[in-house]
């Protein structure tokens, strides 16, 4: 018996495993059955249901055309779409950073201002915004660049339409559909942004500020190189959220009205086509496939920030336990005979 | 020495007898009542030297007329009661926290304000960083930054305060880290490494500033028992190195080992300040008694 562990200083041989009836499970079992069963049904009622025309989404929509989801002007949509939601969130992320500095300054003009702006953008609906960012070319014939009040300040002096544009467009140039509908969606984003990135910066310790400067390190170095990058553990998750929000969100510019956009143009077809339910179905999958590409990305970039804590560290090192856990039940049977026999 | 003369008899007679102008964020008055007449710079020799230094928080005064000296070289390690303010008084040095009255000079420099003519301005913060630059602070919580590795953590102050090449600071740090007992560490994060070791770490980020001064803020009172001697050896190891060091501590046989001074603070006030081994075996007052007699 003793033969196996003269190893070790103890005495006391290892214990045989123990080797007991796991407990039984049954509704696990009947859980799975209902389930299993259920999406039995569903697929064949995918694949028996001819209503569901599923060459109309995918092989083609007439003689000579592509189906449905392929049409070019629903690829050109799909392109829209996804240039959208990256304007609008590259807009929203900028701008909200800059906005939850402003809310943490210790200026209260800076504060103020960033809280006024979050107030109006989250209070105001995103559809509501599109409409009006489409209909801002009432307010104003052109927008431009140059001084502030230039035209009061004439007047105060006797100049008559005394002009100091540098520059200016006219505004249905500018606000043509795309831009207004990017602008409507970045400005409404960088609202819900700015509270994102806030949580996060409030969250880090101000032990690691008070490091930094006592290191001797700037206010912007400090934010930048050492209290952003450990918020983005606790940004990152929420503003994945916020940007697949924002691939649906997409849809609502269609009122702005711009045509370049993903649902309009499944639409289109459909009023075309009176394939109503097809095409609907054919939006889904496109609107699945582009929010499972999303989450993959999102993946990696959590991974990345969580250098140093890592959810991936710990579940790492639990591996490494179960593996030397496994190696060492592996290890025990041949152990167990030759103490057997020496018993 | 004749510049000193100068000021002094300058200040005591147009100013001082005055409350004091703080030019720029007036958030607390001063207090001018128990103001003593204060030089604008410091007698010769001395890395720190605190004048009647005030510090509230709201309403409640943390500091009372705090008066503090440490000689270049020197190992000056404080003790005293939790809440007596002295973590509060190191903080100060660095200027982390802003005095309410009375001054701190480092270095000959006086800390966070410049006299300009007879007023006293606020530096921005800028130059407060600049002065920060050769004061090392070494925290009770570590306060490492977790995303960066060990030689990353030690890495950063020198390449982006002081500007030094990437390979060079590399370099460097890789012997601090080394001094400190932890060249195989250099690509651990500070997750993965123990209390002890992380303080080493934070101590070897401190020192790649090459600080004329270190301040320690009871840098084993969040240790493991068996953790803190090695934290300990380290700082004896600096001691003995020369760095000017003040030891905000608990630990009384370092303050007697390694110790060159011994002040013990109770109330927001500096009771008794000494020779560690004479403070130690023969305290004059009865609060320093009272606290040895439950620490001892």
């Amino acid at each position: 018996m003793t033969s196996t562990t003269t190893d070790t200083t103890t005495e006391r041989a290892r214990p045989e495993p123990i080797k007991a009836v796991p407990v039984r499970h049954p509704w696990r079992w009947v859980a799975t059955a209902v389930i299993v069963v259920l999406l039995a049904m569903f697929i064949h009622m995918l694949v028996t249901n001819t209503n569901f025309q599923w060459k109309f989404i995918f092989v083609s929509i007439g003689p000579g055309q592509r189906g449905a989801m392929f049409t070019p002007p629903v690829l050109n949509g799909l392109r829209g779409t996804l240039l959208l939601t990256l304007f609008s969130m590259l807009i929203g992320v900028g701008l909200g950073i800059v906005l939850a500095i402003m809310r943490l300054s210790p200026n209260p003009i800076l504060r103020w201002s960033a809280f006024g702006y979050v107030w109006f953008f989250r209070a105001v609906p995103r559809l509501v915004l599109a409409v009006l960012f489409g209909n801002l070319g009432i307010l104003w014939s052109r927008f431009g660049i140059g001084l502030p009040f230039d035209q009061q300040i004439g007047d105060i002096f006797g100049v008559h339409d005394l002009s100091a544009k540098i520059y200016s467009v006219r505004a249905v140039d500018l606000l043509s559909g795309f831009v207004a509908g990017m602008l409507a969606l970045g400005l409404s984003e960088a609202a819900y942004m700015a509270e994102i990135v806030r949580a996060g910066i409030v969250s880090i310790d101000p032990g690691q500020e008070e490091a930094a400067s006592a290191l001797g390190l700037s206010r912007g170095q400090t934010l930048r190189r050492i209290v952003l990058p450990q918020a983005m553990r606790v940004i990152v998750p929420p503003t994945g959220n916020e940007t697949i929000a924002m691939v649906k969100d997409t849809s609502l510019v269609a009122f702005t009205p711009v045509a370049f956009e993903l649902f309009f143009q499944m639409r289109a077809i459909a009023a075309r086509t009176f394939q109503v339910f097809p095409v609907l179905v054919g939006a889904v999958i496109w609107y699945l496939i582009i929010c499972t590409v999303l989450m993959i990305i999102q993946y990696y970039v959590e991974r990345h920030f969580s250098r140093g804590y890592g959810q991936s560290g710990r579940i790492g090192r639990i591996r490494e336990i179960d593996v030397e856990h496994t190696g060492r039940v592996e290890v025990i049977p041949d152990i167990g005979p030759g103490g057997g026999a020496g018993s | 020495m004749t510049d000193n003369d100068m000021t002094d008899s300058d200040m005591t007679d147009s100013d001082m007898s005055q409350p004091v102008q703080w030019i720029g964020k007036t958030n607390e008055p001063m207090q001018p009542s128990d103001m003593a007449p204060v030089r604008d710079r410091p007698a010769d020799g001395l890395m720190v030297r605190a004048d009647n230094v005030h510090k509230s928080f709201g309403h409640l005064e943390v500091l009372k007329g705090i008066d503090f000296e440490v000689k270049c070289g020197e190992v000056s390690v404080v003790i005293g009661p939790s809440g007596s303010g002295k973590s509060t008084f190191l903080r100060c040095i660095n200027h982390l926290e802003k005095i309410n009255a009375g001054r701190i000079w480092v270095d000959g420099e006086l800390m966070g304000y410049r006299m300009r003519g007879s007023r006293l301005h606020e530096m921005p913060d800028r130059e407060v960083a600049a002065q920060r630059r050769a004061i090392g602070m070494v925290f009770q919580r570590f306060n490492l930054f977790p995303h960066m590795t060990a030689l990353e953590n030690v890495c950063e102050a020198p390449q982006r305060v002081k500007r030094t090449g990437k390979s060079k600071a590399r370099d460097g740090a890789a012997s601090l880290l080394e001094r400190v007992g932890l060249g195989d560490k250099l690509d651990v994060y500070p997750g993965q490494l123990s209390g002890g070791q992380q303080q080493r770490v934070a101590i070897a980020r401190a020192l790649a500033m090459d600080p004329k001064l270190m301040l320690f803020d009871e840098p084993t009172s969040a240790l493991d028992p068996e953790l803190v001697g090695e934290v300990l050896d380290v700082m004896k190891d600096l001691a003995r190195e020369g760095i000017t060091m003040i030891v905000v501590t608990h630990e009384i046989g370092f303050a007697r080992e390694v110790g060159d001074r011994l002040t013990f603070m109770d109330a927001g006030v500096v009771v008794e300040s000494g020779p560690p081994r004479q403070v130690i075996s023969n305290p004059q007052h009865n609060r320093t008694k009272a606290f040895l007699s439950k620490v001892l």
